[in-house]
This record gives structure tokens, C-alpha cells and sequence, in this order.
């Protein structure tokens, strides 16, 4: 069944989904509230899409939400509220910036800490590399600078 | 009959390969030349049967075969002829049978170019590659053979995807896989020198140029399809971190990363393990990203129909591949011991460091990509991992590279001067903060912190390149001269980190000074944005070969005068009923004007979306730019000599060690 | 063999396993955040009149939540078995989502009509207050009117049995 449902989804989407969405109102906004309609729109996912942002789908649900946007803007709520207005109905799976919890830690954090560790371990090896003095009967280095020059 | 012929090539390549594998390791256990040899003839049949299965398969979609499921699919009777040769590809099946078109590709090039290797390297490095494709061509045959016949005959074909209909997806897909499957070569030569133990820096010398030229066609590739989808998704957009295009850019960052260590390892001798272990994940990234594509275990733009029995063997046969080479090199590494001392000012501590922030920025982008699933897993509910933290995290994992990028040029192997370092660098960087300072306010008579930064990061990469060239001529009489001799290589290494620089400077801007705006137009309104106003002349509708199209006309003007006329489609393939998007874009070196046709709207107004993307063009240059550095580094003359001299050279290498 | 050469290893056991995962779910099942809260606020009428229809009206007894639509092609697969739900004697409330009266009422004729009563959502304005993304979804709502279960997609033999009917107290 879900995978009928996946196919039914997936046909409606390819109808439509890379048509431009209906933008009929969209020239009531000026100003600041426009600046702010984009960068919400743009950060919003459309849930019916396959991977799209509600700015760039035009599936119903996409134009509603926009719709929503629109309104709540006018209406003088604040980008944090209409936030939470979209995440209380549909989770934080419209959100394609990941709020910062303890489910997310891992994800905005973990590549900085990999970054310190793989740091640490490069230094450590510098670090050992001066301590140790070369002790190879051949010079590796005189060897390979021989062998770039046999090959020029 | 021509499927069947089809059908039986793949099988019979599945046996070559089989005897691919087989025969040669076993001939390399004994001590047998002629068991070895096997190896080469072995690649080249397969070769020539996956070439004719591909083939056939063309001819299926040429005739207009109906009978053949995967051709009714995926063509239609009023498909071009160009489209209905590239459709072949246009599906998961006909992908797949082009991934293994490329690796037998490969491997037939590998089994002509690398005659003069060792035939026990030779051989091993033949049969990883006749393993692989073991792997696939089961993969094809079990799960999804584009041979398969349909009946009844449908009278007509459902048509090829239309957003696949688009002259930048006649090449995008083959130069991606190119590089993509490319990687399996340094793949199969680190294991090839894992199973042998002749781990010694000979093997990064057969390698690199392999790499490079893998990897120009994945940059290629990448900057192709983000072209692609630029002009045809219809938002303007050239990268959205989805799923699809993440697979294609994780193995590049790591091969990338690869080009750079294999230069250290060749040239000093160290960092000889984690060279092998680039190698293995490279390619190891190529399999997850055909596994993530085809499994449907994320959500993406661009799915393959996803089957999870094809996920499944995908998986399983992933693991097999990389078990095996993680455990060997578990196994074998640990003996390696380095040459040589690293230190920090030095190319090759800088070459450290960028392999550091390249892997911590792949691994980052591996994150993103996963944790949706990971806190699924968890069952911590479902979340989207979007652009938003991309650019957050990967920008400051990857401003680092550009910083060493110039840095490098100017340092020397084993141990560089820290005063000639400041000596050398102090104009480049003078030149840097000027031109960022003074830039972003001339061109857009604004600024902000962000394009300082960028412009900043983006001369200094390109002006430091450039000092390293100069440096190379500062002593000779005739310049000219001197620039003729500067290796390929060099030339090759310098224009690929000049196009780094082009490509922040692209991005730097066209991410901070885009401005898109959705606007509704009647025939004769205009509408101004950014200094160009846009007039909607007319909109007509015209017939296409298979599809129902509207077309707009939009006169674009600056100060009275016209710039550029555009038309936008809105276009409806019949056959599948699909609606579909054709901005109509009019570039010039340092902006992008673009315009998409959205919807009609009641009075005879239309929806229209408009942008204006400054730079747009240099993200792209600087793709093509890199490509080009690779072409011309994988032409030096050392390689070329390098494949007369192998066989002698090994010899010396082995009798001084 | 030291250790640190077995990572690699280590990092794909971990990925094997999730990926193993991820192959038996369904990415795009979005699980509503609206369970265990109380069901959202609506006004809306009744299908074909003008009569008003409202949250309270849904509370007292355990009911089935189901939003439809006459252009929807999952609620014809699960149709039948709605049908045989409300024979059962389960108070199935429907939702038409995103429609027109006439176009439901010629739906709901042809196949027959589960719901104790049809409520127009013509704007979908309701739809979006429940976090709907596609429907048929059917949404379980005790006695309180606190949602206990959503199921996204059409309903199946298989949902009703293990998770629903127990919710509801019904068999």
C-alpha cells in the first residue's frame, strides 16, 4: 500500500511539479515583509514534493502554505511564530534548517568536532615528525629527487 | 531478436568477467605470465560485449521497439532522435547499463595504457575492476534488465521523462558517471597494491594520472548538471544540497582530496596509508551515492523508480566490495612506514591540512545527507536537512582551502622559509583586500561583511596562482621561453586553483546579490528590477515535436535601450500529460538575466518569475576552468614518458629498496 | 592490526545497519506532531447546506477522522473498506478536502457514502489546522478529542486491526 500511495504521489508530482508554482498575489508584499516572504519561503519544504522548497513547487499544499505565509506577514507576526505555526501542524520536517536540540546536536556539531579531532591528529603528526630524526640508511629524499630527474 | 543479442552480450560478459577474476588471481598465486595475461584480453572482451549490449539497446530506442518494456517506458514515437538516443540513460535500467559501459570503459582503458605495469599489478588491478563488474552486471540482470521484453506491445511509448529532454542531460549523465566510475581505477589499484603488499609510492605514480582524469569528468559532470538543472527545474536555482547531487559531489571532495595526498605520497614518501585509504573511499562514495539514488531511502529530486529488492542487492553487494578492501587494508597498513618527516610550513604539511578540511567537509556533507534517516532510526522523529544547513556548515569547513590554496603555491617541499613565504604573498594579499574591499561596492554600490570575505578569498586564491607562475619565470632571460617550459602539470595544478578562485568569486556573488521576484504581466507591462526593465510583448502557443507549448517574449531594456529579447515556454508533453518549465536566460560574463514562464492567469495576465543573477556564468567557468587544469595536468610529459619508462623504473625502485 | 586501521570497518557496519533500516521505511511518511494533543479547532458546514459544524460536535464517544476527496485516487483504494466500517457501526466523520459539494456528491453516490456526516473543507483551511499533506488521511480521536492516531494514507484492513480498533474500543 505504501508503495501504491509513493506511486500515486510520485505521478501527481511529475504532473506538476516542475511547473512554476501559481504566484497570482504574489506582488503584495514590498519592502522588508517581501525580503522576509522570500527567505521564508525558500526554507520551507513542501511535504508532497519530492525535495523542493514551498517556493518552487506549485502542488496545492505549497500554495497554501505560501498563502499562509503571506497573511501571517501582513497580519505582523514575527518569523519565530509563523515557525512554530508550520512545525505545531506539520513537525520539523518542513524545516530544511534543522532546529538546535538534542536530536540535532550530532548534526550541527559533529562536523566541527570531527574537524578539531582530524586537526589534532594532523598536528600530532608534525609534531612527531620533527621529534623523530630520519634514520633510513638511504635518503628517500635523494632517492626520489633522482628518480623525478631520470623521469624529466 | 537485436534485445535478445543484447540480453546475451551482458550474459556473456558476466562470464568474462568471472574468467577476469578468476584466472589471473590465480596465475598470480602460482607465478604464471600467461594466467596473468588473461587479465587484459579479459578486460577487452567485456569491453566489446558491453559495448554491443549497449548498442542494442540504442537500437531499441532508434527503431522505436515497443516491445522492449524499458524502451516503451522511457520513449515515445515522437521523441527526437537525439532524445531517443540519450533516453537510453534516461531511466534506472539504461543508467545502470551506462554505469557498466563505463567501468568495462575503464578497464579497457587500463588493459591498453598500463601494458608496461608489473603484470602481477596489472593483473590484480584488471581482475578488482572484472569483480566490480561482476557485481553490476548481476545487478543488471537480476534486478533490472533493460532487455526485458512487454507484451502485450503497447502501441506507443509513455515517453521519456521531459525534464530529461534538455540537450544538457544528452551529456551531463555520461561525463558524470565517467568520473563517478572513474574512481573504481584508483580503487582498484590500491587494492591491487594492498594484495600484492607492493605498497610503495610506485603504485601513486601509475595512479594519478587515472585520478585526475576521473575526476575532470566529474567536475565536469557536476558543473554540467548543475547548469542543467539551472535551466531547467525553472527556479533558478544551480545547487540545492539534495541527495542526488550530494553522492555526485561527496566523491569528488574525496577525490580531490586523493589528486592532492597521491602528489604527497609520490613525491615524499609519507602519508602512504591514508593515500590508500583516499583511494578506497573515493570509489567507496561513488557505490553509497548509486546506492542512495536507487534505493529510495531518502527523499530527492530526482529518484530513480525505487524498488527496495534493489536496494537490497545494491547493499549488500556495497558492503561485500568495501568489506573486503577495508579489511585488507586493515590488514596491510599498518606496516606502511613513512620516509620522511612532515612539517607544518611546508607543501606538504598545507597538503595535510587541505586533505583535512576536504574529508572534514565531505564528512559533512555525509551527515547532512544521512541524519534525516539516522533520527528516524532513533525514532526521534522525522526532520529535513536542507540548504540552509549546508551552506552554514560547509562554507566554514571549506574558506580554509582557499586560504591554503595560496599558500601552496608559494611553498616548497620538505621545509619552507617563513620569510619568503611573508616575502612573496605580501603584494597578493595587498592586491587581495583592496580588489574585495572596492569590488562589491563598484558593481553594486552596496556592501556587507560576507562579500568582502568572498571577493577576498577569491582574488587571494587567484592572485597568489598567479605569483606562483611569475616566481617561475623571475630568473629567466626570455619569459616567453620560460613560460613554455613550465611543466603541464604545473600549468595544469595553477589553472585549476585560478578556477577555485573564479568559482568563489562566482558564488560569493551570485548567492549575495540575486534578486528574484515573482511578478504578473499582461501583454505590453513592464515591470523593473535591478535597473532592467522587462516588458511581456506577447505569449503564443506553437506545436512542438511532442509537446504543446506557450511562449512568451520578453524585451529586456537598460536606460531605453533593448539588451535582450527572451522567451520563456511553458511547455506540455502530450504523452504524459507533464507541464514544464523553459526559463529563457540572457548572460553576459558578469550577470545573468532569467526569466521563467509560471502560469496564465486570468485577463490575459501571466506569471512570471524573474531574476537577476549577477556572476552567474563564473560558477560554471570555474567548473569548466578545473576540468581544463586536469586535461592539461593529465598531458604532462612525465606520463607520457612515464608509460615508456614504468617497466625499467620499477625495477630501479624495487633494487633500491 | 591496530585499531585505528579497523575504523573504516566500523563506519560502514554503522552505515549498513541504517541502511538496513532505511530500506523497510518510507522517507516520505511524515508522522503527524499532532498526536496526543487535542484535535484543532474548526468551524466549517456540513456538505450540501449551510448547517454549521464544529469541534465540539466531534467529542463524547471515540471517532474516526477521515479527510477525502473526490479527486483523490488513494480514497477510492480505501473506500471499500470504510464502507465496511461504518456497516460495522464505526462513526466515520469525513472530511472533503479541497472540493466541490456537487463533485462529492456525485463521488459519494456512485461509491456509496461511509460517513455519518460530510463536512466541507473547500479552502482546505481545516486541512492545514490538522497537518494534512495528502490525502486520505484518517485521524483517531477518543472521547476527549485528543488525537491518538493518524493514518497516512488510505486506510488498511491491517491498520484497523492492530492499531485502531483497539484505540477505539471497537472490534
Amino acid at each position: 500500500m505504501k508503495l501504491c500511495r509513493g506511486f500515486v504521489r510520485l505521478a501527481l508530482g511529475l504532473m506538476m511539479l516542475f511547473a512554476l508554482p501559481a504566484m497570482a498575489q504574489a506582488t503584495e508584499l514590498e519592502g522588508v515583509e517581501a525580503d522576509r516572504y522570500q527567505g521564508m519561503i525558500n526554507q520551507l519544504r513542501c511535504l508532497v514534493c519530492q525535495n523542493q522548497t514551498i517556493a518552487d513547487s506549485n502542488a496545492p499544499l505549497a500554495q497554501d502554505l505560501r498563502d499562509q505565509v503571506r497573511t501571517q506577514i501582513q497580519s505582523g507576526r514575527s518569523d519565530a511564530e509563523i515557525i512554530d505555526y508550520v512545525t505545531a501542524r506539520y513537525g520539523d520536517f518542513v524545516l530544511y534548517r534543522p532546529p538546535f536540540k538534542r536530536s540535532t546536536w550530532l548534526l550541527w556539531g559533529g562536523p566541527f568536532a570531527l574537524l578539531l579531532g582530524a586537526l589534532a591528529i594532523a598536528v600530532s603528526l608534525m609534531r612527531r615528525g620533527r621529534q623523530r630524526p630520519v634514520s633510513a640508511a638511504v635518503d628517500p629524499d635523494r632517492l626520489r629527487k633522482l628518480l623525478d630527474e631520470e623521469s624529466r | 531478436m537485436i534485445p535478445e543479442l543484447g540480453h546475451f552480450a551482458l550474459l556473456a560478459a558476466l562470464a568474462v568477467a568471472l574468467v577476469q577474476v578468476i584466472v589471473p588471481v590465480v596465475g598470480v598465486v602460482r607465478a604464471r605470465p600467461r594466467w596473468m595475461e588473461v587479465a587484459v584480453s579479459g578486460a577487452q572482451a567485456q569491453l566489446l560485449l558491453i559495448v554491443t549490449a549497449y548498442l542494442c539497446l540504442t537500437w531499441s530506442f532508434i527503431t522505436r521497439d515497443w516491445s522492449v518494456a524499458y524502451v516503451a517506458a522511457n520513449s515515445h514515437s515522437q521523441l527526437p532522435l537525439m532524445y531517443r538516443i540519450s533516453a537510453v540513460w534516461g531511466a534506472h535500467e539504461g543508467s545502470m547499463l551506462l554505469w557498466v559501459l563505463m567501468l568495462a570503459g575503464w578497464g579497457g582503458a587500463v588493459s591498453v595504457f598500463s601494458r608496461r605495469l608489473p603484470r602481477d599489478v596489472l593483473a590484480l588491478t584488471l581482475s578488482v575492476l572484472g569483480a566490480i563488474s561482476i557485481g553490476f552486471l548481476l545487478f543488471i540482470l537480476l534486478t533490472s534488465n533493460p532487455f526485458d521484453r512487454n507484451f502485450p506491445v503497447p502501441t506507443d511509448g509513455r515517453d521519456l521523462n521531459p525534464l530529461l529532454q534538455d540537450p544538457g542531460l544528452v551529456i551531463h549523465p555520461p561525463l558524470l558517471y565517467m568520473g563517478y566510475v572513474g574512481f573504481s581505477v584508483a580503487f582498484a589499484f590500491a587494492l591491487a597494491a594492498l594484495i600484492s603488499g607492493r605498497m610503495d609510492a610506485a603504485w601513486t605514480r601509475w595512479t594519478r594520472p587515472w585520478t585526475t582524469t576521473a575526476w575532470l569528468f566529474l567536475t565536469l559532470g557536476i558543473t554540467l548538471g548543475s547548469w542543467w538543472a539551472y535551466n531547467e527545474l525553472g527556479w533558478g536555482g544551480w545547487w540545492f544540497w539534495d541527495p542526488v547531487e550530494n553522492a555526485s559531489f561527496m566523491p569528488w571532495l574525496v577525490g580531490t582530496a586523493l589528486i592532492h595526498s597521491l602528489a604527497v605520497t609520490e613525491k615524499r614518501g609519507v602519508l602512504k596509508s591514508w593515500t590508500l585509504l583516499l583511494a578506497i573511499l573515493a570509489f567507496s562514495l561513488s557505490l553509497l551515492g548509486t546506492f542512495l539514488v536507487r534505493s529510495g531511502v531518502l527523499v530527492s529530486v530526482h529518484a530513480f523508480a525505487t524498488d527496495p529488492a534493489r536496494g537490497v542487492f545494491i547493499l549488500g553487494f556495497l558492503c561485500t566490495v568495501l568489506g573486503v578492501a577495508f579489511l585488507l587494508y586493515a590488514w596491510r597498513a599498518p606496516s606502511l612506514v613513512n620516509d620522511a618527516e612532515i612539517s607544518l610550513i611546508s607543501r606538504e604539511g598545507l597538503l595535510l591540512l587541505n586533505n583535512v578540511f576536504l574529508i572534514v567537509a565531505a564528512a559533512a556533507v555525509l551527515i547532512g545527507t544521512l541524519y534525516p534517516l539516522v533520527v528516524d532510526a532513533f525514532e526521534l522523529g522525522k526532520i529535513s536537512v536542507g540548504p540552509p544547513y549546508f551552506n552554514a556548515v560547509f562554507l566554514p569547513l571549506a574558506a580554509p582551502l582557499g586560504v591554503l590554496v595560496g599558500l601552496a603555491s608559494v611553498i616548497g617541499w620538505k621545509r619552507g622559509q617563513r620569510g619568503e613565504l611573508v616575502r612573496r604573498l605580501r603584494w597578493p594579499l595587498l592586491i587581495a583586500v583592496l580588489t574585495s574591499l572596492a569590488m562589491p561596492w563598484i558593481l553594486h554600490r552596496q556592501t556587507q561583511v560576507a562579500a568582502i570575505g568572498g571577493s577576498l578569498l577569491a582574488v587571494w586564491v587567484m592572485v597568489a596562482t598567479l605569483e606562483g607562475i611569475w616566481h617561475r619565470l623571475r630568473n629567466r632571460d626570455n619569459r616567453w621561453r620560460g613560460l613554455i617550459q613550465i611543466p603541464r602539470g604545473v600549468w595544469g595544478m595553477s589553472l585549476a586553483h585560478f578556477a577555485l578562485g573564479v568559482w568563489i568569486l562566482g558564488v560569493t556573488f551570485v548567492s549575495l546579490y540575486s534578486v528574484e521576484r515573482d511578478v504578473r504581466l499582461g501583454p505590453g507591462d513592464s515591470v523593473e528590477l535591478s535597473g532592467y526593465t522587462y516588458t511581456l510583448i506577447e505569449v503564443q502557443g506553437y506545436a512542438g515535436p511532442n509537446y504543446d507549448a506557450d511562449r512568451a517574449s520578453v524585451e529586456v531594456s537598460r536606460d531605453g535601450k533593448v539588451v535582450a529579447e527572451l522567451s520563456p515556454e511553458k511547455r506540455r508533453y502530450r504523452a504524459q500529460g507533464s507541464v514544464m518549465t523553459e526559463a529563457a536566460v540572457d548572460h553576459t560574463p558578469f550577470r545573468d538575466l532569467y526569466v521563467a514562464l509560471a502560469e496564465s492567469l486570468e485577463g490575459g495576465d501571466w506569471a512570471l518569475r524573474i531574476y537577476y543573477k549577477p556572476m552567474m556564468r563564473l560558477v560554471w567557468l570555474g567548473g569548466v576552468l578545473m576540468a581544463l587544469g586536469g586535461i592539461l595536468a593529465v598531458s604532462d610529459r612525465r606520463y607520457r614518458l612515464e608509460r615508456a619508462e614504468q617497466r625499467s623504473r620499477v625495477h630501479s625502485v624495487e633494487a633500491a629498496a | 592490526m591496530r585499531v585505528r586501521y579497523l575504523a573504516p570497518i566500523a563506519v560502514l557496519i554503522g552505515l549498513t545497519v541504517l541502511f538496513v533500516f532505511g530500506l523497510g521505511h518510507d522517507p516520505r511518511e511524515v508522522p503527524s506532531p499532532l498526536i496526543g494533543k487535542p484535535s484543532p479547532d474548526f468551524t466549517l458546514r456540513v456538505m450540501g447546506s449551510d448547517e454549521p459544524y464544529q469541534r465540539s460536535q466531534l467529542l463524547g464517544r471515540p471517532v474516526l477522522v477521515n479527510f477525502f476527496a473526490s479527486w483523490c485516487a488513494g480514497c477510492k483504494v480505501e473506500h471499500p473498506l470504510l464502507m465496511e466500517l461504518s456497516r460495522r457501526g464505526v462513526e466515520i466523520v469525513g472530511i472533503d478536502y479541497k472540493d466541490t459539494d456537487a463533485a462529492a456528491r456525485q463521488w459519494l453516490d456512485k461509491h456509496g457514502n461511509p460517513y455519518a456526516k460530510v463536512i466541507a473543507d473547500v479552502q482546505g483551511t481545516a486541512g492545514l489546522d490538522w497537518g494534512v499533506y495528502g490525502v486520505p488521511e484518517t485521524f483517531v480521536l477518543d472521547a476527549a478529542g485528543t488525537i491518538v492516531y493518524k493514518q497516512i494514507g488510505p486506510m488498511t484492513e491491517e491498520a484497523w486491526i492492530t492499531r485502531i480498533a483497539p484505540l477505539m474500543g471497537a472490534h
